[in-house]
């Protein structure tokens, strides 16, 4: 104060302890730090927000190949000869598509090329026969065109995740081949062919020949209506290249092939490096290329059950999983939770052991969930002996770990309710049980309903303890009840992040984009919850 | 509602020749909040068809004594109430008293309109159908009729009875609340500074409808303002640190007050 008064009396404007330069300069440095906040706030917000961009594209991008699947429409004989329309379950379905395939496919003759070829189509097209024949009988008793699922490699390769494959360029030169199949001979007119070898892989020999070994780019010629893959080069006389090749698609004849007459495609991929063959890339092309593939909506990832078979696994055996389980969680935790919250906050004398109660219910919140697996697995598997891999078991356990959060949330959303109303109600003589159900409950259930929905948001998004009570179990079959073996979204997301099968990777994707769409709805409804009861007193 | 038995009631505090007989009785009323001691040995008496002001500085236990009346303290879990208060000689802590039909029979009015965010309608008829007291819907729109009407607020409200009680302005609000207590048919009303959260108009409306009220109901009023005990009180009571300092008729409080804290209170020396 008296600072203050000393600091007046200067000559014109009277300088206090808020307008001189000091004051100032403090006033600056608080300005100072306000703006440093702010930049650091906004700064971590973006970031934040980075992050998440990041893993959402990420998820998309990879997910979006597994919505569609390839298949390849063949000419299916289900005649009387190969079906017997009385014995249908006795008929090998799966024979018969390969035959289809097979014999579109004439000059693959040896075992180990047939089997190759076989493995292009699913093993699982027999069973989608077999279904569709027995939902549709008018199929039999001939020829019928019939798509094809395609395997997860040839279906991969489709989709251009498995090889990097180059387009086709004319070859601008004259190619000669001394044979139409076996290991052939081909006379290049110049020595283009040698830069390019040597640019993709090819190693060094003597005399300068050049070899394309299988950790080298696959270098195939196609001309005279088919396909010689390259396996070493040499110069020869008068510029002149001479190489090797294997045909992988025989030729129609030795005649030579004119400048920008033959093609070469280059699969920079290493074929030792990539998990489809340069025959079965070849081979592919050919069905696409005589418009008999085809890409449509992946039905089979959405509807199917879990199959080792990347092509044939789906999620809606989890899906139904998930389902079955969160009703019993919803089930049990909604009505304890609240219950309990009711007594808790509205009901029960504060002493000692409320106390301790409450402490340990906000306590268990905390607990890791793995923790609640184990509990699961020793009360309900081992001490009650219920059923194991089951909803209804995992449901419990959830429900266990989702407890304390809809306590929580229920007990502030009571406490929130302004104390005014609870002394109007009782001041007109409303008993305690009225005054709680007739007018604190109601406006409480918003709040109640918002934590409720996000401790099932969290409940559904938990797989540790559900691995511990086997519900990490490998199920096909699509659960029927609470008390079928199931696996729920979250644990097969695991469980498919596991395989080493390249078609799961995508699925993997798919199925978290599907988690994270019932997770974001579920928020949805909350918030709208939130939004259209709010209240103001 | 009961018709009170007029005999047995005590007389002794009779300040007129034909004084009206006393309702509520406090007896050496103390309460104390944990370890804290809130009110001390309060003999304070309510009579019938009277409005009895509780004055006092803020903290002076005039609300806690109030709400012994209909023993909301109760909700409060450190609050401890000893002493005796009577609704017709009948004790109101006896364990044999219910507490839901003390509070049917001494109603309460709060300082903040506390409406239930329902309907004008449902705020009325809630404490009818919980008690019980209408047998048909026509019985109970007559309740939540005459019940606004006491109120001297149907007029207002009519054409609107299922729009939401918390619409309303603050002094319909508070109407409103009276009329909900009214709507059960008490014998006391009590009154926790019913107009502290209002404007001067809404006030003057309250405060007239206090009047009107009178000649059926018993009111006990808490308020911060002279004024409005000198305009609406028969009797006053005046309070501080948690003792009665003083009681007696109004115009004897206000012009010619006993204690010299009642007088320093009411011409503004403290409070």
């Amino acid at each position: 104060m008296t600072d203050a008064i000393s600091s007046f009396g200067a000559v014109g404007r009277p300088v206090s302890i808020h307008t001189d330069d000091a004051a100032k300069a403090r006033l600056k440095g608080r300005y100072r730090t306000e703006t440093w906040f702010k930049w650091l706030g906004a700064a971590a917000v973006a970031l934040a927000g980075l992050f998440l961009v990041l893993l959402l594209s990420t998820i998309v991008t990879q997910a979006i190949p597994a919505l569609r699947q390839n298949y390849v429409t063949l000419p299916i004989d289900l005649s009387a000869a190969k079906v017997d329309p009385a014995k249908l379950d006795e008929v090998n379905y799966d024979a018969i598509a390969q035959e289809a395939l097979t014999a579109k496919f004439p000059d693959v003759t040896s075992r180990q090329d047939k089997r190759l070829l076989r493995g292009l189509i699913s093993t699982g097209t027999g069973v989608f026969l077999r279904k569709d024949i027995a939902a549709d009988p008018g199929m039999l008793g001939g020829t019928v065109d019939y798509a094809v699922p395609l395997d997860d490699f040839a279906d991969l390769y489709l989709k251009g995740l498995l090889a990097d494959v180059g387009s086709d360029e004319a070859i601008s030169t004259t190619v000669t081949p001394s044979q139409t199949s076996g290991d052939i001979d081909l006379t290049f007119g110049d020595d283009a062919m040698l830069a390019l070898a040597r640019g993709h892989g090819a190693t060094e020999g003597e005399n300068g020949m050049l070899t394309l070994t299988s950790g080298a780019s696959s270098l195939l010629v196609a001309f005279n209506g088919g396909t010689v893959k390259l396996t070493a080069l040499s110069p020869a006389a008068n510029g002149t290249v001479i190489a090797k090749g294997t045909v992988i698609e025989a030729l129609d004849s030795t005649a030579p092939a004119a400048s920008g007459q033959a093609f070469l495609r280059v699969i920079e991929t290493p074929e030792a490096s990539r998990k489809i063959s340069d025959k079965m890339i070849v081979w592919l092309d050919r069905l696409k290329s005589a418009g008999l593939i085809e890409s449509r909506f992946n039905s089979i990832f959405f509807f199917t059950g879990a199959s080792r078979e990347p092509e044939l696994a789906g999620v809606w055996g989890a899906v139904v999983g998930s389902f079955l389980t969160m009703i019993v969680t919803l089930a049990i935790a909604f009505p304890i939770g609240v219950s309990a919250a009711i007594y808790l906050e509205e009901f029960a004398p504060k002493n000692r052991l409320t106390t301790m109660i409450e402490v340990n219910i906000n306590n268990l919140a905390a607990v890791p969930s793995i923790v609640f697996g184990l509990l699961g697995l020793a009360v309900f598997l081992n001490f009650f002996g219920m059923p194991r891999s089951a909803p209804v078991v995992g449901g419990m356990v959830l429900a266990l770990m989702t407890l304390p959060i809809i306590i929580i949330a229920s007990r502030a959303s009571l406490r929130a309710v302004p104390p005014s109303i609870r002394e109007a109600a009782l001041g007109i003589g409303a008993s305690k049980v009225q005054t709680v159900f007739h007018h604190v409950l109601p406006l409480a259930m918003p709040g109640i309903m918002t934590g409720t929905i996000l401790g099932m948001a969290h409940a559904l998004g938990e797989t540790a303890p559900l691995l511990m009570i086997g519900m990490v179990a490998f199920i096909v079959d699509i659960p029927g009840g609470f008390t079928d073996p199931a696996t729920i979204l979250p644990v097969q997301i695991f469980m498919w992040a596991d395989f080493p099968e390249a078609g799961f990777q995508q699925k993997t994707s798919a199925a978290i984009l599907i988690l994270l769409v019932f997770l974001v709805i579920m928020n949805a409804i909350a918030v709208i919850l939130r939004r259209r009861f709010e209240r103001r007193w | 509602m009961n018709i009170m038995t007029e005999a047995g009631v005590e007389q002794k505090l009779s300040s007129g020749t034909n004084a009206p007989s006393i309702k509520m009785k406090g007896e050496k009323v103390s309460v104390h909040y944990g370890e804290k001691r809130a009110l001390f040995d309060v003999d304070l008496d309510v009579r019938e068809h009277q409005v009895t002001a509780l004055i006092g500085p803020s903290g002076c236990g005039k609300s806690t004594f109030l709400r012994c009346l209909n023993r909301m303290n109760d909700t409060i879990d450190i609050a401890r109430v000893s002493g005796k208060i009577t609704l017709d000689d009948e004790d109101v802590y006896d364990p044999k008293i219910d507490v839901v039909e003390l509070r049917a029979r001494v109603g309460m009015v709060f300082q903040k309109p506390n409406p239930f965010p329902k309907s004008i309608y449902e705020n009325v008829a809630y404490g009818p159908r919980i008690h019980g007291l209408a047998r048909s819907k026509a019985e109970l729109d007559g309740i939540v009729e005459s019940s606004l009407k006491k109120a001297g607020l149907f007029n207002e409200v009519k054409d609107r009875l299922l729009e939401s009680g918390t619409g309303l302005s603050g002094g319909q609000q508070q109407r409103l609340c009276i009329a909900r207590a009214i709507a059960v048919s008490p014998e006391v009303i009590l009154m926790d500074e019913p107009c502290s959260a209002l404007d001067p108009i809404a006030t003057a409306r309250v405060e007239e409808l206090i009047d009107e009220l009178r000649q059926n109901y018993t009111i006990v009023i808490v308020t911060h303002s002279m004024q409005q005990a000198a305009r609406v009180s028969q009797r006053t009571a005046m309070f501080h640190l948690g003792y009665l300092v003083e009681e007696g008729a109004t115009d004897k409080m206000f012009t010619n007050p006993d204690d010299k804290r009642t007088q320093d209170y009411i011409t503004g020396r403290f409070g």
